[in-house]
């Protein structure tokens, strides 16, 4: 202030607008900085229990007491720059997936809320959502591969296999399907799938999963649709086990090569 | 800083002024040294108990030794530790937040603000070595500063902090900090983050000495406002002085050594303070020395 012409008053208020200039300057950066890596959301899976995303950038301080507290190799915090944003808990399936323990020790460990307390039951947690690449999922293809259906660790639930029929009359397919009401978006199948690149993976729901909207009246509304399955003892077994059809794999052999 | 005119108290004869030379054997230099060596020792301990416990699984009575970051944490899954700062922000992005963290924060603010405020600083920060060593590089090599910072623009940086807490939703500083990116890497993988403690060693090395600690770094704002209570505190013997000024050229906070100031209080005031000790050893009169605020009046009376 002190080179200042003109009035005191005068040569206050300009230093007051220019440190104001300063620091909202300072502070679009700072902000686009912020932004830009919450933006990476999407990509990020989040241990069980975890709020809302938005809550969830929030209320998480980094401490990495989640890793700490699971007892695999599951949950990482992202380092700088990674597609992650910085410093939060999250896990890839492909590397390691969660393995849902029943006392759910990372959410116990969450000292702030950010891994919701109130989730008591693994199966209720809400990681992500699996989806099958259709295309390149062996058992769309007409193999019997059906390793996501058994691995998964909601048995039978999330991802059930239905019998489709073939294409162009051949013949037919047993396919997993999953379904979003139990899929914990663990990512054990993710893992397991034996293709080059995982045909099934779990990805954040709000990317993949549509909403109907209230005012469709459904005739024979069933939330699962085709995709139940469960099959009694005895039907699986007539249905795989017919002496008079080729078995497995054989199956296969006989279709469509010459 | 050359002899005083007016020493209230003893200032019978003016005592010449000595300047402090480092003693020549190796005893002599680590008793110089001994606030040193052991925040050194403390700045490594801090980081190897975390790291131990996330990867050597170190822990005591069945438990985790000491799990989390600097950003929160919790002794062997008892007594729960927190950023005051990072959970001062998340309450301004308008998030209720456990029981848990709250204690925990309430737990290292009550700690600092009776041992200092920014004993964090200069005892426990990993970022603070990084700083110390451009520091006594940038001495070594005669580097000037490139331009000039407001020591206090820290609190402006401090009160931007929050105000885009508030504004974002995010907690603005963690999402950013070095500090935090520094400490998280070390213990649970390093990464990118590095990168920001490359950035700060470079400013402090080159641009303005004391950069980031003495300038810039919010945190160290936030403790400093803490550490205005503190109650171990820098004693200054106003009556041994000769104003030779040994201390105020090793303090990396030299405002807060404002000795007409200490001289009334018997005391370094500020908090800007980080009760790192450089200045206790290299004072030729022992004017100054480490004790607790309470008892120092009746002290510099007793000599």
């Amino acid at each position: 202030m002190t080179q200042a012409t003109g009035s005191g008053r005068r040569a206050f208020l300009i230093r007051l607008v220019q440190g104001a200039s300063l620091a909202a300057s300072a502070g679009l950066v700072w902000t686009y900085v912020l932004r830009n890596q919450a933006r990476a959301t999407p990509f990020a899976l989040r241990p069980p229990g975890a709020v809302a995303e938005a809550d969830f950038h929030a209320l998480c301080i980094k401490c990495g007491q989640c890793v700490n507290a699971c007892p695999y190799e599951t949950l990482r915090l992202a380092t700088a720059w990674e597609r992650m944003p910085i410093g939060s808990p999250y896990f890839k399936p492909r590397e390691y997936p969660c393995l849902m323990c029943p006392d759910i020790p990372c959410k116990e460990a969450c000292p702030t809320g950010a891994l919701n307390a109130d989730l008591q039951d693994i199966e209720d947690a809400r990681m992500g959502l699996a989806v099958i690449d259709t295309e390149n999922c062996l058992s769309w293809q007409g193999l019997r591969c059906e390793v996501c259906f058994l691995s998964c660790p909601v048995k039978g639930k999330a991802i059930s296999l239905e019998r489709r029929s073939g294409v162009d009359g051949g013949l037919a397919r047993i396919v997993p399907w999953v379904h979003s009401a139990h899929c914990t978006g663990c990512g054990v199948c993710e893992n397991r799938c034996p293709t080059d690149e995982a045909s099934i993976r779990v990805v954040d729901a709000s990317l993949v999963q549509g909403r109907m909207g209230a005012h469709y009246r459904l005739r024979d509304h069933d939330p699962a649709g085709l995709m139940v399955f469960d099959p009694p003892p005895e039907s699986a077994g007539s249905e795989r086990g017919d002496k008079d059809s080729v078995p497995g794999l054989d199956a296969l052999n006989l279709g469509d090569w010459p | 800083m050359t002899d005083s005119h007016h020493e209230p108290g003893a200032a019978a004869q003016p005592r010449p002024v000595r300047l402090y030379r480092l003693p020549d054997s190796l005893g002599g230099k680590l008793w110089v040294w001994r606030y040193l060596v052991l925040r050194r020792l403390t700045q490594f301990l801090v980081i190897l108990l975390f790291f131990a416990t996330a990867h050597w699984a170190w822990g005591l009575l069945g438990e985790p030794l000491l799990s989390g970051n600097l950003s929160a944490s919790s002794v062997i899954g008892l007594i729960p530790l927190a950023d005051p700062f990072a959970v001062l922000q998340i309450l301004f992005t308008r998030h209720l937040l456990a029981t848990e963290v709250l204690i925990g924060a309430v737990i290292v603010l009550v700690f600092y603000a009776l041992v200092g405020g920014r004993v964090f600083c200069s005892w426990v920060c990993p970022v603070n070595p990084v700083t110390d060593l451009a520091g006594w590089l940038r001495n070594k090599l005669g580097l000037g500063n490139a331009l000039h910072l407001n020591r206090s623009l820290r609190y402006y940086v401090l009160v931007l902090a929050l105000v885009l807490a508030l504004v974002t939703g995010l907690a603005a500083f963690e999402w950013v900090s070095p500090i935090a990116m520094l400490h998280r890497e070390l213990i649970f993988g390093i990464g990118m983050g590095l990168i920001g403690v490359g950035g700060i060693f470079l400013f402090d090395l080159m641009v303005v000495k004391h950069g980031w600690c003495g300038h810039l770094c919010p945190l160290g704002a936030f403790y400093s406002l803490v550490g205005r209570v503190a109650q171990v505190r820098v004693r200054f013997d106003e009556r041994t002085c000769t104003k030779c000024g040994e201390c105020i050229r090793v303090c990396p906070e030299p405002q807060v050594l404002n000795l007409n100031q200490a001289a009334r209080h018997g005391l370094v005031t500020s908090g800007e303070c980080t009760n790192c000790g450089r200045c206790v050893p290299v004072c030729p009169e022992d004017s100054l020395s480490f004790d607790l605020r309470p008892l120092i009046r009746r002290h510099n009376d007793i000599q």
